[in-house]
């Protein structure tokens, strides 16, 4: 019992960068709507490479639909929890922020959350438009296989996004930067719009340690060919074994990179 | 009864990074021999405490200490050596138990200055996990007494005047009810008006609820009208630590009107200017 009202208690205040953030993008809705037409319009226009003359190559389009929806939606995520501490800072508020009685892991709890369903809102968004215009036949498709990778994707990607967040906490700008780059890395081997075997022999060799790679097969697998839980187990593996090893470590790294901060006197507004 | 706040040979050292001119190819290859960083003792092991209820300014210059020292009993530093507790709770050991007690306001009003102070004010309260009714009756209480026109409340924060914000980052750190309120320049850039208003809130809150503040400052009007006892901070260690009166009269024996400028003065040979830099410059 106790136990059950402390971690309400956390999610509450988790609650608090979700409705924060929620919170902004209201106050800014028309850039929202601006990078929101953007997103749809990006996509729509890698997806027409798909799409020959003739009007066939449906599934040539809706394999680059999938890499583009699927990458909108790991990347905010990505963005989101990387970001969060750089945003902090830009905005002065990083000190109040991390000197609240508030675990470490419930305001990451909470940075998670809001990225998870705010890249959700939007890849809902995109994926509505896209389908719409292009009349895409998902018949054939496995969505709860689909829904699986999405979720497991999501824990990986988390933990890289934590780790990516403690980068502006050693180095305030360059930490931004890094994580920038690594975000960069990840889209260019993990067979995004491509498959991943037209790489370089050795950015295939990279392309095995982006949990993207594992994503974007399986959630091919599972919406192009209706592939089963069962026929893309290995890759659910990979993707759950990722995301439980990198989120305790990223928390941890989190945790530590926090105290070099609080030891140099990094933690703070202009960094 | 503990101590609200005990430090004792407190230090903390930064390491920057020096500045290297142009010169001459010599001087350049010279300039590679000497380490890149140099140390600078930002808090030079001090000892002091705040007992509960009191009013503890700390004097000094830009670049002196009093901001360091501020991040250091807030646990956002750790320190190099020594130990700080505030009410028995140690600020490294003990960092959630002493969040829990604290709050804290900065010389900028550091918020999400797209947000409103609604907004904000709601942000802390469920980071603090405050009692919704509870906090927003709280919340204006402490707007009202503070001055603040409830229609500005739901405008967005970089709308407002800096006095305004001033306010609001005053009601949001007594929104939590801390033990001990932290004031690092609360006043700086603040019209007389607001400068007065907001030295009143401060009086006015720890006569209702007992709090012990500790205030950094270079407003040497400020010190004397708010603090019990100031200690004056030069290069990272106290040069003095005394009642207003008790300063004064170290400087004036004889029993003369003198004024805490005087007294700064005469005790580190430099002036404040308004924006607390010493008029000789001699800020690290």
């Amino acid at each position: 019992m106790v136990l059950v009202l402390e971690i309400n208690k956390e999610l509450r205040r988790s609650y608090a960068l979700v409705e924060r953030n929620f919170n902004l993008i209201k106050r800014y809705l028309g850039w929202e709507v601006v990078f929101m037409v953007y997103t749809v319009v990006n996509t729509l226009t890698i997806a027409f490479i798909g799409l020959s003359p003739d009007g066939s190559g449906q599934d040539k389009v809706l394999y680059l639909v999938v890499g583009a929806l699927l990458w909108g939606f790991l990347s905010v995520l990505f963005h989101e929890v990387a970001e969060s501490v750089q945003w902090e800072r830009w905005e002065g508020t990083i000190e109040y922020s991390f000197m609240a009685p508030m675990r470490r892991l419930t305001y990451l709890g909470g940075v998670c959350l809001f990225a998870a369903a705010y890249g959700a809102i939007r890849t809902v968004i995109v994926m509505f438009a896209v389908v719409g215009i292009f009349n895409l036949d998902l018949s054939s498709a496995n969505l709860l296989s689909g829904l699986i990778v999405l979720l497991l994707s999501s824990l990986s990607f988390i933990g890289v996004g934590l780790m990516a967040a403690t980068l502006p906490l050693m180095s305030a700008e360059k930490g931004s930067q890094a994580a920038h780059i690594l975000e960069a890395a990840i889209l260019l081997v993990s067979g995004v719009y491509y498959d991943v075997s037209v790489l370089p022999a050795w950015m295939q060799n990279l392309s095995l340690i982006s949990p993207a790679t594992y994503t974007l097969r399986a959630a091919r697998a599972a919406l192009l060919r209706g592939a089963s839980l069962h026929d893309i187990r290995s890759e659910l593996l990979i993707l759950l074994a990722t995301g439980v090893i990198l989120i305790p470590l990223g928390l941890l790294v989190f945790n530590r990179a926090e105290l070099y901060a609080m030891r140099t006197g990094k933690l703070k507004r202009s960094g | 009864m503990s101590s609200a706040l005990e430090c004792h040979n407190a230090r903390k050292v930064f390491y920057v990074k020096r500045e290297r001119k142009n010169g001459s190819i010599l001087s350049r290859l010279f300039a590679r021999l000497i380490p890149k960083y140099k140390m600078v003792e930002a808090v030079d092991r001090l000892t002091f405490h705040v007992e509960p209820g009191e009013i503890f300014g700390i004097l000094g210059p830009n670049g002196s200490g009093k901001s360091t020292l501020i991040r250091l009993i807030s646990t956002l530093l750790l320190p190099d050596e020594g130990c700080i507790t505030v009410f028995g709770h140690d600020v490294v050991k003990e960092r959630f138990q002493v969040r829990k007690l604290i709050n804290r306001v900065s010389v900028d009003a550091a918020f999400f200055k797209g947000l409103s102070a609604m907004e904000n004010l709601s942000y802390t309260a469920r980071l603090y996990d405050l009692d919704k009714g509870a906090w927003q009756d709280t919340a204006a209480d402490i707007l009202e007494r503070l001055g603040l026109k409830t229609d500005k409340l739901h405008e967005p924060l970089e709308d407002l005047s800096r006095g305004m914000q001033q306010k609001i980052a005053v009601a949001r750190a007594l929104l939590t009810r801390p033990l001990l309120l932290l004031l690092d320049e609360p006043t700086t850039g603040l019209d007389p008006v607001s400068k007065k208003e907001v030295q009143d809130f401060v009086l006015e809150e720890r006569a209702l609820r007992g709090t012990t503040v500790v205030l950094t400052t270079h407003d040497m009007q400020e010190a004397d009208r708010l603090c019990d006892r100031i200690a004056i901070i030069d290069y990272g260690r106290f040069v003095a630590m005394d009642t207003p009166g008790g300063l004064k009269s170290q400087v004036s024996p004889n029993g003369e009107d003198v004024t805490l400028e005087e007294v700064f003065f005469a005790l580190t040979g430099k002036r404040l200017k308004d924006n607390g830099k010493p008029e000789n410059g001699d800020v690290r």
